[in-house]
């Protein structure tokens, strides 16, 4: 596109004034996590990675991180599941009442944390008479990832033509067959990126998480929530945000590779290759 | 020989799908069982069994539900003039933070998407991505300090005499357009990476200034994909409740909700269908002008 | 292959009418969820104390369950203390109703609530050696003892208190007017820390009863309707001048130290952690019974034990640890209130610390109102106070 020199410049800058924007608190975060003074004075007084050795070596917090994993993972598991099967009626066929999965499946995410946390915490303790635990949060992260996971398969589903489907077909393969051999390699990369995306939501999740957890299980958000105001404790928090965002470069970074990797047989219409688009179909 | 390696593997998987072959609604049974059995039975049900206290009441000392049929939660609503004033505070700030973003993440998204290099647009997508993985809370508590009155930002502004926003509905405001951002940039990205150069190049060569092939050819095409991402910042500030409780004393509807919640469910679950209805309608119009498209 | 694709509104309509009709069949016929109705003094206490299930969870107050005391409690009776801390009554009955805990340190404006809800067990204080050292004036009190059935050990009592920073809040102000009366108040526009709660309401009515007499206040929880509005009128004043509502004990403390608040309703426990951070913060003296003219609401706690708990016995164990009489005289002087138990007099660090906080005082306590349940039924004979569903609906309005 033929911009103006000033127009590039102007656009430069309106870059760089939004990623400063994105930034700055988060490397506020970083500097408090170095910040000598434990009531985080500003400007810090002086500099400490004191705080790093302390949130390794607090229990409370190790565990919750685990816990997060094993909630992110098996969340991630079922919706990927879910959102794959969902994926592939929508896409591929026609039925009555197709548009409204699309819908029905963004609800769990569009509708308020509160009420989605009440009604399934609800249903556990009262109707179903099901104590909270790492399950139940579990069945609620799973609810609301599933449009991740979909979101990201429905538009990789629709960039394959599905003409590959039926050429497989026609050379005998039943219909298992076709989906290992030729749809799934497909939407690998797609189910990948909305995975890790899921992950990273189920990861992060408080309100949810806060109306269905056990009394004994934190996860990590929850054990943040609970130190937040700990006069004690915050600089810790700060640390472990601060390691929180430093693992996760790599799956952020596994995800864009994956999704980049993805150009050959899509036969796509749309704007030139480099980034594929489903990496970033959003939460 | 190879044909009977053929006729044994032709049992269980091969048989079944047989089975489904050619049996259309079949195919879309099974797989839409999984996840519209757990989406309508389980959350739809669960949401039904907890908007239906709506139309109960409670005991005020034992907190116990009194199953029978009562309007009176919605007269409550309707008639204590606080609770129109909570839902316009935040249906209002929820559509002043879509805007905001929009406004925002529109440049980003177009830098990104037309003029970054490869590298450059790789760069950028993980440098916007990586902010979603730090946590929300520490995130709000970050600003929390920032506004605070001894914190970084009078502390910058003081000497040259301004004076930050302080804690309120500015703080709340600013906050959300800071963390729903991401959010918003990512299907505008994707959506105006959709739209082929070809067609760019074309309205230019017809004599069109680049604000005029913006406006008419960028803008509409890319509109829906705007839509899709006011979708999160609208329903996610909508529903939000630790925000608001942390950088403001202003009440939204979550915190009305949240301090209902626990002491006199029906009366709770009565505010909630006022997001539930706003968020569907919101829903709706989006699907209209093509959000689901681009979601 | 391809078949029709069917109205997807119409589809919709269909799914939300069927939900519809199921949500109102569900209301009318008063189905779904168990709840559980008054269990009342008909359910037996525990008769025998047993061996330590290993574990007990609880519910508190910040700075009522610390490791200073919980880990030799761990260590004597093998029970590991899962702790859940709580910032507000509600929040407690919150909790105490998802039926996951073994006890709460109830104050006044809980402890009728849980054992209507039939959330929590009659105690069998012979189980509880320390018991019969406790404070008279403690013991078979309205909140703590229903229908002559006790239902809790106490654990302590103290008064909100004033607290101002020093630096900032000049003169030192020695009644509640800095908070209420708009002229003082107004001098610290946004600067007013005030604890979120519908019971603070108790507050503003304890004020009116000093300041405008003619209203009849008596008991700031037993409120008829116009006495309810003057002080829902008065917070509605204040509510321009607030900085924060806070809910967070630790919260408060950050207000203060970063300097967002200057003036606000307290406990002890934030004001010595402010003291030791170094920020000058200042309470009503000792000299003033460390309460304002007009007094101050209170509290006095209880601990309870859950009906059904899954850890009787460690609970039973805890009960009789926390009033202990050198750990209840531990507990009182790390929070700042006076201790439940006579004997922790003699173990307190401080050798006066029972005289300045009054604990063995009950004239003195005459000035502080403990938290309360506000019922419609308050004793005057009309039945026309209100009751708590207003007070939770009414600070909703203050708060705007």
């Amino acid at each position: 596109m033929r911009l103006s020199r000033r127009s590039r410049w102007l656009l430069r800058a309106a870059v760089a004034v939004g990623l400063a924007f994105i930034y700055v608190p988060l490397i506020v975060i970083v500097i408090y996590a170095f910040n000598s003074s434990k009531i985080l004075e500003w400007p810090p007084p002086s500099f400490t990675t004191h705080w790093f050795t302390q949130a390794f070596k607090n229990e409370a917090a190790r565990e919750a991180f685990f816990t997060s994993l094993k909630a992110g993972v098996a969340a991630t598991a079922i919706a990927l599941t879910l959102g794959t099967l969902a994926s592939l009626a929508v896409a591929r066929h026609r039925f009555f009442g197709r548009e409204t999965i699309s819908f029905l499946v963004i609800l769990p995410i569009a509708l308020p944390g509160i009420v989605t946390g009440v009604a399934i915490s609800n249903t556990f303790t009262q109707v179903l008479e099901v104590p909270l635990s790492l399950f139940t949060v579990i069945v609620g992260h799973a609810t609301f990832c599933i449009v991740i996971v979909y979101n990201n398969a429905v538009a990789r589903l629709r960039r394959l033509s599905d003409s590959f489907e039926e050429a497989s077909a026609d050379l005998g393969a039943h219909t298992w067959q076709t989906f290992r051999y030729v749809t799934f390699p497909g939407m690998r990369s797609a189910l990948i990126a909305g995975g890790l995306l899921a992950f990273a939501l189920s990861f992060d999740e408080i309100i949810v998480t806060n109306f269905t957890i056990g009394a004994g299980e934190q996860t990590l958000p929850i054990w943040i929530y609970s130190n937040l105001f700990r006069p004690h404790e915050l600089p810790i928090v700060n640390a472990v945000a601060v390691l929180v965002i430093l693992i996760s470069i790599i799956p952020v970074y596994l995800a864009h590779r994956l999704g980049a990797e993805e150009g050959g047989a899509t036969g796509g219409r749309g704007a030139g290759g480099g980034v594929e688009t489903e990496a970033t179909a959003v939460p | 020989m190879a044909s009977e390696a053929v006729a044994e593997r032709r049992s269980a998987g091969h048989r079944l799908a047989g089975l489904f072959h050619g049996r259309e609604r079949l195919q879309v049974g099974a797989l839409l069982a999984g996840p519209v059995g757990w989406l309508v039975i389980g959350y739809l049900g669960s949401l039904a069994l907890l908007l239906v206290a709506a139309f109960w009441s409670v005991d005020p000392l034992s907190g116990a539900t009194i199953k029978e049929f009562t309007l009176e939660n919605f007269e409550a609503l309707v008639n204590e003039p606080v609770y129109r004033d909570i839902i316009w505070r935040t249906v209002r700030t929820a559509l002043l933070v879509t805007l905001t973003d929009a406004v925002i993440a529109f440049p980003i998204a177009f830098y990104m998407a037309k003029l970054a290099s490869r590298r450059g647009k790789a760069l950028l997508v993980i440098g916007i991505l990586l902010p979603l993985w730090s946590s929300y809370l520490v995130k709000v508590y970050a600003w929390r300090t920032l506004l605070s009155a001894n914190g970084a930002i009078n502390w910058a502004l003081e000497p040259i005499g301004l004076h930050g926003p302080g804690y309120g509905i500015t703080a709340v405001w600013l906050v959300m357009s800071y963390l729903w951002l991401p959010y918003m940039i990512l299907p505008i990205y994707a959506g105006l990476e959709r739209i082929p150069n070809s067609l760019i190049s074309a309205s230019e060569d017809l004599g069109a200034s680049p604000f005029t092939t913006f406006r008419r050819v960028i803008l509409p095409l890319s509109f829906p994909a705007v839509v899709a991402g006011s979708i999160f910042t609208f329903s996610l500030t909508l529903g939000d409740y630790i925000t608001p409780r942390l950088v403001s004393n202003d009440q939204f509807i979550g915190n009305v909700i949240f301090s209902n919640v626990a002491n006199n469910q029906p009366f709770a679950a009565a505010l909630a269908i006022v997001p539930i209805v706003v968020t569907i309608a919101y829903l709706l119009v989006a699907r209209r002008l093509g959000a689901f498209e681009h979601v | 292959m391809r078949r029709r694709d069917g109205n997807p509104a119409r589809t919709a309509w269909l799914v939300v009418a069927g939900l519809v009709v199921f949500m109102l069949a569900l209301a009318g016929c008063g189905g779904g969820g168990s709840d559980t109705t008054g269990g009342g003094s008909s359910d037996e206490a525990l008769q025998k104390l047993g061996k330590g299930e290993g574990e007990v969870s609880l519910i508190s107050w910040a700075g009522y369950v610390e490791p200073g005391w919980s880990k030799p409690f761990e260590k004597k009776t093998g029970c590991k203390v899962n702790n859940k801390e709580a910032g507000t009554s509600d929040e407690m009955v919150e909790l105490m109703k998802t039926g996951q805990y073994d006890g709460v340190s109830a104050s006044g404006n809980a402890t009728a609530r849980l054992v209507a809800a039939g959330l929590v067990a009659p105690v069998n204080t012979d189980l509880v050696p320390n018991y019969k050292t406790v404070f008279s004036d403690l013991k078979d009190q309205p909140y703590n003892t229903f229908e002559g059935v006790n239902y809790g050990i106490p654990h302590g009592r103290g008064a909100n208190l004033l607290m101002w920073n020093g630096d900032d809040v000049k003169p030192a102000p020695d009644s509640w007017d800095v908070m209420f009366d708009p002229k003082i108040a107004s001098k610290y526009k946004g600067k007013i820390s005030v604890y979120d709660e519908s019971s603070y309401i108790a507050d503003a009515a304890m004020y009116l009863k000093y300041h405008q007499p003619d209203l009849g206040i008596e008991n700031p929880y037993e409120l008829n309707e116009e006495q309810f509005n003057a002080a829902i009128d008065l917070l509605k004043e204040q509510s321009a001048n607030v900085g924060e509502y806070w809910s967070e004990a630790a919260k408060q403390i950050s207000a203060f130290a970063g300097g967002d608040v200057t003036v606000g309703t307290t406990w002890q426990y934030q004001y010595f952690a402010l003291k030791e951070e170094g920020v000058p913060v200042q309470a009503s003296p000792a000299s003033q019974g460390f309460l304002p003219k007009e007094g101050a609401t209170g509290w006095s706690d209880t601990w309870m034990i859950a009906k059904n708990a899954e850890h009787p016995n460690c609970m039973y164990e805890w009960m009789n640890w926390i009033i202990e009489p050198k750990v209840n005289a531990e507990v009182a002087e790390w929070f700042g209130e006076a201790p439940a138990q006579e004997l922790a007099c003699k173990e307190t660090e401080n050798k006066n610390f029972c005289a300045e906080y009054h604990a063995e005082e009950p004239d003195f306590w005459k000035r502080v109102y403990y938290w309360e349940t506000p019922l419609a039924d308050c004793g005057n004979g009309e039945e026309d106070c209100k009751d708590y569903n207003d007070w939770v609906k009414a600070w909703t309005t203050i708060k705007g």
